[in-house]
Order: structure tokens, then sequence, then C-alpha cells
């Protein structure tokens, strides 16, 4: 086959490199330009070499926080995957009801995330908010401006509230997927409701459910509003997540460098993770075979 | 292996139903008998697959009963009844082997381990499927997924019946022909009662003792191959079995002549008058091409040459007819004329066939 080379293709591309270049590449280039840098204030800079990155991995505030964040991801998967899985089986499959149940479950996720932050910290608050003076009444000690397991404890239900209905409406979706014919050669086979489950339902959910994994993981571990909103971080440093920490640093102590070092660090992580993902979701893809 | 009887049944998909039209089956009274092979014929959407759901338990009649050797199990679920079923599309458990695949019905019953494994052995073989045991079954071709779903329908000896949906439809010719002979042979060493539905009449045909029916939700007629052949009981499955089908023509009926046009036509018997649209069926095989003299007038409008014999089509007035002519025979460029075999001869009054004179209804 005889390729036709015409160099003036490029400038079809154009349009798309320069805005790429301004949305994405360009401000990522001044982090990359900070992370190299010091600077007294004055707009004066001082080379810094690798400095930063160096300190960085050896900050034990970082990791900290970094161990803070794989917990607050591990806890939320393992809450919201089975949640969601089982809201989706139960689900009714046709009907008005079906239509009733999707709008309530999408309506948490059409609620911006400060609000939802906003929702929870004043449901919880002790003096004025249901949950927490419900709880203080009935002799129960929750307050999560000074008790981290409540804090933790209002941060993930929060979280769970807020995504699980993401991750039942995908599962909901792979489950609608799956022709009578299955479930009635079940019945046929005389399986079991687990065995159901087990190889029929899991099997043409996986599809489904390794997007919803991917989304809730990358989005957990880059969560800043709502915890920010609800505890600020606290108490102390309890519920500090990396992004909240990194905003600590680069907005209220205004150490660029340190931070801009973090951030690209922060970013090549999440580049590794969802690379390892999309890995493995196209490897299950070529398993399934032509269909 | 038991004998099903289907009492007063019928079937609505509609929850109020208000006349014979919304019954999806048609009231229905039928014994299958224990240990015989059926076939359940009919164009799609005549009720064929409604009535296999619901002798299997997938469907709840909206009427009427059904029973397994005599014991009432209208509303038993589908894993009580013990009846293996193959739908038309393929359906395996992606995530197992093949081997585990075809043990699956098997360990769900509690089977011994030796036992599964002898008995996955023999079904893959009757499959042809040895070598492929130990496969996932996740990304094999559509026949092979088919075959493993008629192996999990055999691989049980003690199903009270086999019930098969159209099975053989995405299975390539060469196979289909193997494994509906593997099927028969199955039906031979074990006795299982049998019901295969198909739309296919060399199918249906060839598998089956007794060939089902089925027209517009209703039975129209039970018999051997060579009662659906020779004596239709309805003008569909004149029409329906054979081909070319049979001819129909409007006729009025004196005694033992009909009359068709202005051409008299001789029958084997006779007949009292009949009542409503009066119409005569004869299959192609009796119809014979004739120069001048007696018979309908008839002019050649086509031939096709299909092989074992000629098939040639011709018009009759504004009546489209077909006749079959064995290979070999010269058709007479001037034939003029059909005549039919008085034998081959079917009265038709509102489609359904009219019992002649001396013969047992």
């Amino acid at each position: 086959m005889n390729k036709t080379v015409n160099q003036k293709a490029w400038f079809l591309v154009l349009p798309v490199l320069v805005l790429v270049a301004f949305s994405a590449v360009i401000p990522l280039m001044t982090v990359v330009n900070y992370s190299v840098q010091d600077s007294f204030g004055d707009n004066v800079f001082f080379w810094a070499g690798l400095e930063w990155f160096r300190d960085m991995l050896q900050s034990e505030r970082m990791w900290n926080a970094l161990g803070r964040q794989l917990l607050f991801s591990a806890i939320i998967l393992a809450i919201q995957i089975p949640l969601g899985i089982f809201v989706a089986l139960n689900m009714p499959k046709k009907g008005v009801w079906a239509s009733v149940c999707l709008v309530l479950m999408s309506l948490p996720l059409l609620i911006p995330w400060n609000v939802v932050g906003t929702i929870w910290q004043i449901f919880g608050r002790v003096d004025i908010g249901l949950l927490g003076h419900t709880l203080d009444a009935l002799g129960i000690p929750y307050n999560y401006t000074q008790n981290t397991l409540a804090a933790w404890i209002t941060v993930v239900v929060m979280d769970v509230w807020h995504w699980t209905s993401l991750v039942a409406l995908l599962a909901y979706a792979g489950l609608q997927s799956i022709p009578d014919a299955y479930y009635q050669a079940a019945k046929i086979d005389q399986a079991s409701r687990w065995k159901v489950f087990r190889y029929i339902e899991l099997p043409k959910m996986a599809g489904v459910l390794m997007i919803a994994i991917l989304l809730r993981f990358m989005d957990s571990f880059m969560i800043y509003t709502e915890p920010f909103v609800v505890t600020g971080g606290g108490p102390g440093n309890a519920t500090t997540f990396l992004s909240i920490d990194l905003v600590k640093m680069a907005l209220g102590q205004f150490d660029l460098g340190p931070a801009a070092a973090f951030s690209i660090m922060y970013f090549l992580t999440i580049l590794l993770i969802s690379w390892v993902f999309y890995t493995v979701m196209t490897n299950l893809d070529r398993q399934e075979g032509p269909q | 292996m038991a004998k099903i009887t289907l009492d007063n049944l019928a079937h609505s998909y509609l929850p109020n139903p208000a006349s014979e039209d919304d019954f999806a089956l048609k009231e229905l009274n039928h014994d299958w008998r224990d240990g015989e092979a059926y076939a359940l014929l009919g164009a799609s959407g005549c009720g064929k697959s409604t009535l296999l759901n619901i002798i299997s338990g997938l469907l709840e009649p909206s009427q009427g009963r059904i029973l397994f050797d005599d014991v009432d199990v209208t509303h038993a679920p589908t894993a009580e009844r013990n009846i293996a079923q193959v739908f038309q599309f393929p359906v395996v458990y992606d995530t197992m082997s093949v081997r585990d695949n075809l043990a699956f019905p098997l360990r769900n019953r509690g089977a011994e381990p030796d036992y599964v494994a002898r008995r996955v052995q023999e079904i893959a073989q009757m499959i042809g499927m040895e070598a492929e045991l130990d496969r996932k079954a996740r990304g094999l071709t559509a026949d092979a997924k088919q075959k493993i779903s008629l192996g999990r329908g055999m691989v049980r000896e003690d199903v009270n019946a086999l019930l098969f949906d159209e099975p053989l439809t995405v299975i390539d010719p060469h196979m289909k022909w193997e494994l509906r002979t593997q099927l028969k042979a199955l039906h031979n060493e074990f006795g299982h009662t049998m019901i295969y539905v198909t739309h296919d009449q060399t199918e249906a045909l060839t598998f089956a003792d007794k060939v089902v029916v089925m027209y517009d939700g209703r039975v129209v007629q039970i018999g051997t191959p060579q009662e659906l052949f020779e004596r239709p009981a309805h003008t569909f499955v004149g029409y329906f079995i054979g081909s070319p089908g049979m001819n129909v023509m409007d006729a009025e009926i004196a005694g033992d002549v009909a009359r068709v046009g202005g051409a008299e036509v001789p029958l084997a018997a006779g007949y009292a008058p009949p009542a409503g649209r009066v119409q005569i069926g004869v299959r192609p095989e009796f119809v014979r091409l004739t120069t001048g003299g007696a018979g309908l007038p008839a002019r050649v409008t086509r031939i096709e040459d299909v092989g074992r014999h000629k098939i040639v089509r011709l018009m009759a007035g504004d009546v489209e007819l077909s006749a079959i002519a064995p290979e070999g025979a010269a058709i007479a460029a001037d034939a003029d004329r059909v005549t039919f075999d008085p034998a081959g001869v079917n009265v038709y009054a509102d489609d359904w066939r009219v019992v002649p004179d001396g013969e047992a209804a």
C-alpha cells in the first residue's frame, strides 16, 4: 500500500496541540519549573536541582499523608464496591420503580462536592446537626472535630453516601446487559443463588466493575473538597489527605518548591496506577474474545 | 423420565386477556407420552417457545394445569421439575472450563465426583469436544458454545424430559446433521421424553416419532411425518410441511367430485356438503401435467431443477400451482392441463380438513 505523505496534515492537529498546551502542558511546566528552584520572594529564583524531590521523599509528613490516603481509598473501595453491587442486584429490573430508583440513585451524584461537605458538616455537628445531636443525646460520644475515629467515620460515611450510587449504577448497567437466557439456563441447571451470582452476574459485570474501581480509586485518591469542608484535615492531621496537605504546603506555607516537587510525584503515581488499570482492563477484554 | 400432561393449558402475556387473540398459547389438552421424541414445528412466534417454557417452569401458565406422571407441577419451580432445556442461542458459563460447564448441572445435584468425571467424558465424546475439555469456555466459537449447551442439557441421565428450543440454529450444516444423529442415538439409548422445537421441517421430520404442528398459538395437528404429509389436518400444515407446500384452490364439492373453476376434479371418497369456505389441497407430488383432454387448464410459467426432481410452477386461472416432476422426466412443451391423483386430494372447510365419508374421524 502506498502511503501519501503530506506534511500539511500537521496544521490540522495544530489547534488541538495549542489547546492542550495551554490547558495542560504549560501549567504543568510551571510546576516543573517551581520544583527545581527555590525563592525567597521578590520573584527571585535560585536553582535547587532535585533537592525538593529528595526532601519530599524523606518527609515523614508526606509519607503519613500517603498512608492515610491509601487507607481511606482502601476503606471506601471495600465498602462501596460490594454495597454498590448489592444495591444493583436488588434494584427492580424494569417498570416504573426501576426509573424511580435510577433517579433517586443519581441524586447524590448531582450534588456539588462542597455542598456535600457542607451538608455533612452541619448534619454531624453536635450542637445543631441532626446526626451529631441525636448521637450525643443517646450518650454515644461523637464529635468529629475532636475525635479521630469520629472524624474518619464521618468522612468515610459521607463518601459512601456520595459515591456508592455510581458503583450501583455501573453494576446495574452490567446486570441489565445479561440476557434472560442465562438466568433461565441457570434455573434449568439447578444453580443456587450464589452460583448464579458467582458464575453469571459477576463475570458479566467484571468489565464495568473494573471501571467502577478505577473511577472510585482515582477519585478517592485525589479527594479534597469534602473532607476539607467537614474536618479541614483534623483533628490534628487525622484526616489530612494528600491533596489537603499539598494545598496547605503550597498556599498555607507558601513552600512552592517542595509542593511542586510533591505535585509531580503525586501526578506520576496517579498516572502509573491508571496505566496499571488500563492494562488489566484491556487484557480482560482480550480474554473475552469476539462476542 | 415422565409422561407430561397438559390440562386445559393456555397462556397470555397480558395480565387480563380479553379475547382469544390475546392468548399466545390457546387452550390445549395433550399428553406427551413417556419416552417419545416429539418435534414441535411451526412458524416463528406461534407459541412454541411459550409452550416449552411452561413445561420447564420458566413461565407460569395463565390457566390450566401441567402434570408430570400425574403429579401437578403447575406452580413448582424449574429446579424441582428436574428438566433439561437447551436454548436457541448458546449459554455457557464464561469463566468456567468446558469440563466444569458440562459438570455444572451434575454438581448442583450433588453427584459423586467419580460419576461426574465419567459422565462428562462420555458427553464430551458425544459432542466431539474431548480435546477442549480444559479450555475456558470464554472465547470459543458460537457453535462450540452451543455444543457445550447441548452437552449440559444431556449430561443428567435422570431428567424428566429434555427440551430443545431450536438448538441447532447457530450450528453449521455438517455438524447439525451429526448432532441430530447424536440426539437421536441418545434418545434410543436412554428413552428420555424429548420435545424438540424447530421451524425447520427437515429437522422435525428426521428427529421425531411424532410431529406437533402449531399455528397461531394452537396445535393444529399431531401425527407421524407420514400422516402430516398425506393428510394435513389444516391448510397451514399442508403449506408449512413439504417443499414446495401444498396447492390450495377454492372449490365446490358435490359428492365425490370437486369443481374448480370450470373443471371437475375427481375425489377418492364422497363428502357431505361442507360449510364455510371450501378448498381442496393437493401436494405437488400428486399433480400431473397432461396435454389436452380432462383436467384443470394451466400454463407452465417456470421450471426449477433442484437436483433430485424438477419443480414446475404453473398458473391455473389466477391461482399459482406447483407440481413435482421426477428427475429426467420430460416436460411436454405443449402441456396445458393438470390432473390430480384422487388419493392425494384433501378437502378443507375454513382451513380445517373435512373427513370424507367412510374414514374414521
